[in-house]
Formats: structure tokens, sequence, C-alpha cells
């Protein structure tokens, strides 16, 4: 696997609670892990182009879906079940899928839950996820009902290990409790993803834009706002901005 | 003419016409403080709010800081950052794979080839060929991240010296950051901007005279950089400056999630080069440097012995790149690899002649191929990636995330410097206005990487 798999420095655990009793709890009410929904891109045709680049190859009807590989149910293998057990303990059924996927998991964690669990984390010997690097956002339009997902990266220097937790958010209503209280440093990353693609954090001390200018209309790193660029003139020649230029990214 | 001329001392230049007027505002266009300290004087009000920045010397790069003050005493201090932003994680979304690299270097442009390091391993992962790489291509990788993290370090401490007055600190390590910024481009073509590690391994191999270049450079280095130490640390007016100043113990560094020099000047041996090894740094002896004073002088004496251990490593390099010579230097995937060897020539890089040769008359696959790879690029398989390295300020992490296309659907750079900016409200409130400004040079964001 990855070289990010370092073997935890750890005291042995007894006997029985390697059986992980509480891994039945993980999920919550109505939730079905089985389910790959991560669904991040949906093309048609052959080149992936979209606009109209003159496929005239006879496979315009084409159409494939791609989600995001991993969408996984217990055992997790290795320490993820220790901690998976754990969590699922102190917060019974905060998770609706869970990804294991390069030798990184990701829980996907109700919002509700989201500062509870992070306290948890925190807090528990068994975990202490003393850190919060990294909160940034991920804009899936074909996602209906849960286009904007919050991404945490949690990092435990006790015993040397990281998760990632991830919360989805309906566009229509953005809203998921800040872990500021928890992780004071997550401040500034919360800010950027409000800046950027307009998730609310309730409860966060100052949620106000930090990279781009205070009066600036709209969030640029959503997939419906434009890249932008101007035609690049040469003699005898345009050259399109990047977004218009035809694509291959199929 | 001054703006302060004919104004009372409650006039609010700021608020808007029915506003209330909340406190009196200068304006100072440089030939005027005389006007405003007697004004200040006259209201009797030892408060007030300077803005500094966002084009200052002192603040490390555009950064805006806003600082409530009595006398030289900093009540509070409010970072504004942004000025610097240009929408490179956005960018990234529409270039492929492999260009990607030529943006992530861009984010702190000082530290250019850690951002590349950290890109193109997270791709690798999505890719599942971390296990695949050459020897030599990770050994390239260190070589480069090493030698960048001297000059990385020689800018920190640098214009940490030039910000408190002293030039000479900056002439020294301009001096010796201009030699390894020399090699730098004898290695990869230029000084900053390199682009030279990429996903799949590094754009091209060491020239014919690298390691002799490199035997130079850590020959002068040896003997200049200790030069840097003899004329700081045991100085008097440097230890009254650095000393006991910007303070922040390990459990402030826990709760802002400081890390880099500020958190092992904690005692704390973090450095993610150990503890979670990428690179094959887990082959390499060195030491992680740390300090127990918690100041501004303990990181600075980290950077310092941090260039020292740097150099250990490359001696180490050297010899693996010798005993290497000849290998592979890119994953050797026809589907993954760079279809040209590319090579340093005397105008900077370019493709080889061979390879010209090879696509424009033996080979009509051989041009299809380079065509697909180069223009389209190579496809990378749908998921998610968060890869941490130890960047000279710190952990620097690249969270990617793949539609299985030929392009990120997002990429994330988690840089240090943007996370430590938050900490400066809690080292220097309380402090000197003069501690405020060494504060932020003992944390050294680049703000390339703060903003993005």
């Amino acid at each position: 696997m990855s070289e990010n798999d370092a073997t935890p420095v750890r005291p042995e655990r007894s006997e029985e609670s390697l059986e992980f009793p509480y891994l039945a709890q993980l999920f919550a009410p109505g939730a079905d892990p089985e389910v790959d929904d991560q669904i991040v891109a949906r093309r048609t045709g052959m080149w992936g182009s979209g606009q109209g680049s003159g496929d005239t190859s006879g496979f315009n009807g084409l159409e494939r879906t791609t989600a995001l590989a991993g969408i996984t149910t217990p055992p997790f293998g290795g320490w993820f079940d220790q901690i998976a057990d754990r969590m699922a303990e102190l917060v019974p059924g905060f998770a609706t899928h869970v990804m294991v996927h390069r030798g990184e998991i990701t829980f996907f964690v109700l919002p509700d839950k989201l500062v509870e669990l992070c306290r948890a984390l925190r807090d528990d010997e068994d975990l202490r996820f003393e850190v919060c690097p990294s909160v940034s956002g991920v804009h899936y339009p074909e996602q209906t009902g849960r286009e904007l997902h919050v991404v945490y990266h949690l990092l435990s220097y006790t015993y040397n290990r990281r998760i990632r937790l991830e919360v989805e958010l309906p566009d229509s209503d953005p809203h998921v409790p800040s872990v500021v209280p928890v992780y004071p440093h997550a401040n500034y990353h919360e800010r950027e993803t409000w800046d950027m693609f307009g998730v609310v954090f309730d409860g966060h001390p100052g949620l106000t834009r930090i990279l781009m200018p205070d009066d600036w209309v709209g969030h640029p790193q959503r997939k419906d706002y434009p890249l932008g660029g101007i035609p690049v003139e040469f003699k005898g020649a345009v050259v399109a901005p990047p977004s218009e230029r035809r694509s291959y990214n199929q | 003419m001054s703006q302060t001329e004919n104004r009372s001392a409650t006039d609010d230049l700021f608020a808007e016409s029915g506003d209330e007027h909340v406190d009196a505002a200068y304006l100072s266009n440089g030939a005027d403080w005389d006007q405003i300290v007697d004004a200040q004087r006259e209201s009797n009000d030892e408060t007030i709010v300077v803005n500094v920045g966002p084009q200052h010397p002192s603040t490390h790069g555009v950064m805006r800081l806003v600082m409530e003050l009595d006398g030289e005493t900093v009540l509070s201090v409010r970072p504004s950052i942004g000025f610097l932003h240009t929408g490179i994680e956005k960018n990234m979304e529409y270039r492929s794979w492999t260009q990607g690299s030529a943006f992530a270097t861009r984010c702190n442009y000082v530290a250019g080839i850690f951002n590349e390091g950290a890109y193109s391993l997270a791709v690798e992962r999505l890719l599942g060929i971390t296990d695949d790489m050459p020897r030599r291509a990770s050994q390239l990788r260190v070589l480069m991240m090493e030698i960048n993290r001297i000059a990385s370090h020689l800018t920190g401490v640098g214009a940490g010296g030039l910000e408190l007055g002293a030039t000479s600190v900056q002439e020294v390590c301009l001096r010796e950051r201009e030699r390894v910024l020399d090699f730098t481009e004898a290695i990869t073509g230029l000084r900053m901007n390199n682009a030279y590690i990429r996903p799949g391994g590094v754009q091209n191999d060491l020239p014919d005279d690298g390691l002799d270049l490199l035997d130079e450079l850590l020959r002068q280095l040896r003997k200049n950089l200790p030069e840097i130490g003899q004329f700081t640390l045991q100085n008097p007016i440097f230890k009254n400056r650095l000393q006991n100043v910007a303070h922040m113990d390990l459990s402030q560094c826990m709760m802002l999630n400081a890390s880099g020099p500020v958190l092992r000047a904690t005692g704390y041996p973090w450095d993610l080069r150990k503890t979670q090894p990428y690179c094959g740094y887990e082959n390499y002896e060195f030491e992680v440097c740390t300090a127990t004073s918690m100041d501004a002088y303990g990181r600075w004496v980290i950077r310092l012995n941090e260039m020292d251990q740097s150099i250990r490593i490359l001696e180490q390099v050297r010899d693996e790149l010798a005993a290497s010579k000849g290998e592979a230097y890119r994953i050797e995937d026809d589907e993954l690899r760079w279809p040209s060897d590319l090579t340093v020539a005397s105008d900077g890089q370019g493709n080889s002649n061979e390879h010209v040769k090879h696509i424009m008359g033996e080979s009509m696959e051989g041009l299809i191929h380079h065509f697909k790879i180069v223009s389209q690029g190579f496809h990378v398989p749908a998921g998610q990636a968060y890869v941490p390295i130890e960047a000279p300020a710190g952990e620097l992490g690249f969270h990617l995330v793949s539609d299985g296309g030929t392009r990120p659907y997002r990429a994330h750079l988690r840089d240090p410097g943007f996370n430590h900016v938050q900490s400066v409200p809690i080292m220097s409130e309380g402090g000197m206005l003069s501690d405020a400004i060494m504060g932020i040079a003992s944390l050294d964001p680049v703000m390339g990487g703060v903003d993005r």
C-alpha cells in the first residue's frame, strides 16, 4: 500500500475487544452503506469535449457514469476497524458511508453529528486525533441534494494516523456546524471553504471571505463558476481561454 | 497636500455620510507624520489602529496587518490575506495531470519543488503506482527537495534578518541561495517555478556534469553556511531581538496546528520525513532538529541546523545517484511516461534530437503516441487522496479528487503558511510592535502559498 500506512505505536488490545462489537452501530439508521453513490462525473459521447466538437463517430448517445472508488462496509482492515469501532461506540450512527481507497479511509458523517464526533476523536485516548490540518470543499453537481462536500483531514500525533471525514450538504441549504470550538485552527480553513464554495459554517466566530475581496459576488471554486480568461490574439490567430478550448477530458 | 489639515480629532475619514463618526482617522502620504503625531498628542488618546501593508517590506510579502497599538505595545493584530490569490487550484482543474506540476510549483514559489513533490505523490497514489517508482526517480526527488529546502531556509533566515534591519544576514543568505539556484538551473533548466517533479517521475535525468556540480555546491555550502550562525547566534542585539519573542508552547502549537520549525521549537521531534516517510527518506541518516526555547530564536536555530542536515542527506543522495547512474529516472510505463526525453540544453530545456528524429522520421505510431500523451494526457482512476510532506515551513498536503479523466477534478493545497498566519495574533498580542514583525518572520509564510 502507500507509504502513509505507518504502523502505529499502540498498546495491545485485549482479545475480546478485537471483535469490534460496536461496528454494527457505525451507520445511521436508514443509511445504505453498500450503495456507491459518490457520482463524480457523467460523460456523453466519445471525446469528452461536451462543447459540440463535431463528433461524427456515431457514439454521441453514449453515456457513462463515474463514481469515486472505495465505498465499503466492515471489516475495513488494519487499524481502521479499531478506530471505527471506537468512534461508533462513542457516537453511534454517525456515518452514512465509509470509503477505503489507496490506504486512506473516509467517513461520510451526518452534519449534526460532526462536532460531537470531532470532540470524541480529539479527546478519546484510543483515538487522539489532535489536529485537523486541512478543511476544504468539493463541489459535485451530479449528486442531487448533496452537491457540496466539506472534507476534513485529521491527524493523530499520538498514533501517527490520518483519517478523512466528509460531510455532504445540499446546495440549497449548505449549513454545517463549525468545528472551530474543537479545532481552533480550522478557522481560516472554514473561511476559505465559505469563500470558495459558499458553505455556511454555523457557529464560526467570524465567517468572512478570506482570499477573495470582501465585496466579491459568487464562490469561485464551484463547478458552475466559470474559470474566466480572455482570448489571446496573435497575428492571424486567436487562442481561446483555457476553459473554452476543445478539451480531451474523457 | 496633507490629508490631516483642517480636520478635528473627531473626523472619521472612512465614515459614510450619515454614519456615526467613530474615531479620528488619518491618512499619511509620507511627509506629514509630524502633523499626525501632533494631532494624536492633542487628542490625548493613546490607542491607535495602524494598518500595516499590504505593501510593506516588513510583512514578509503582500500581507496586511491591522494592528491596534497602545504606544508601541500591540493590543490586537488581525492579519488580512488574499492579495496574491491567483486561483491556482481552480486553474489546475482545466489542465492535464502533468501540467498540474507547473501550476502547483507557483504556489509557494520559494519552495516550489515541495508543491510539485506533494502533488506528484498524490497523483501517483491515485494511480496506485507509488511502489513502482524507480529508485533513481525518488533519489532525484530527494536531491531537489533538499536543495530546495536549503534555498527556502536561506530565504526565510535572510528575510528574517532583513526584518530586524540586519542587511548583512540577507546579503550572505542571498549569496548562498544564488549558488543553490544556479545548481537548480543546471539540473532543471529554471531557477524557480521548475515543474521538475512530475507525476510518474522527474522531468529529466541529471546532466553529465550533474554530480560534479553537486560536489562543488556542497563544498561551498559546507564552507559558507556556518558563517550565518557565526555572526548571529551569539550576537547580543540579535539575541535580544529573538529570544523570548513570539513564544508558542506545545499546547498552543496543537491548538493552532503549527507544524515544521514552529512545532519543533517546542522540543517535539515531529518531522514527516521520519514519522510518515515518502520518497525513500527512511533510507537516509539525518536528525530531526529541535529546540526547547519555543521562541523565534529556537526556530532560527532549527532552520540553520536543518540546512546542515540537508547537506548530510545530499551527501548520501550523491552516492546513491552515482550508484544508480543510467537507470530509469521515471516510471517505465508508456501509458504514463512523458514520451520524449527532455534534456537541459545550453539554451535551457528541450527535446532530445533522437526523439524528434524518431517521431518525425521513423514512427507514425510514435508520433500519435506523443500527441496523445502530450495533448490529452493520461487517465487517473476516480478517487481521492491526501498526501502530506515535510515542506520547509511545515506540513504541506495535497488533496486531489479525480473523476477518472485526464485532469484533476479538484486540487487543494494545504499550505503550512496559510495555517500559520492564524497564529500571528497569539504570538504578537501584548508584545512590542517590532516583536510582531519578528514573529511573522519566524513563521516564514510565503504569500504565494498562503493565498494560492
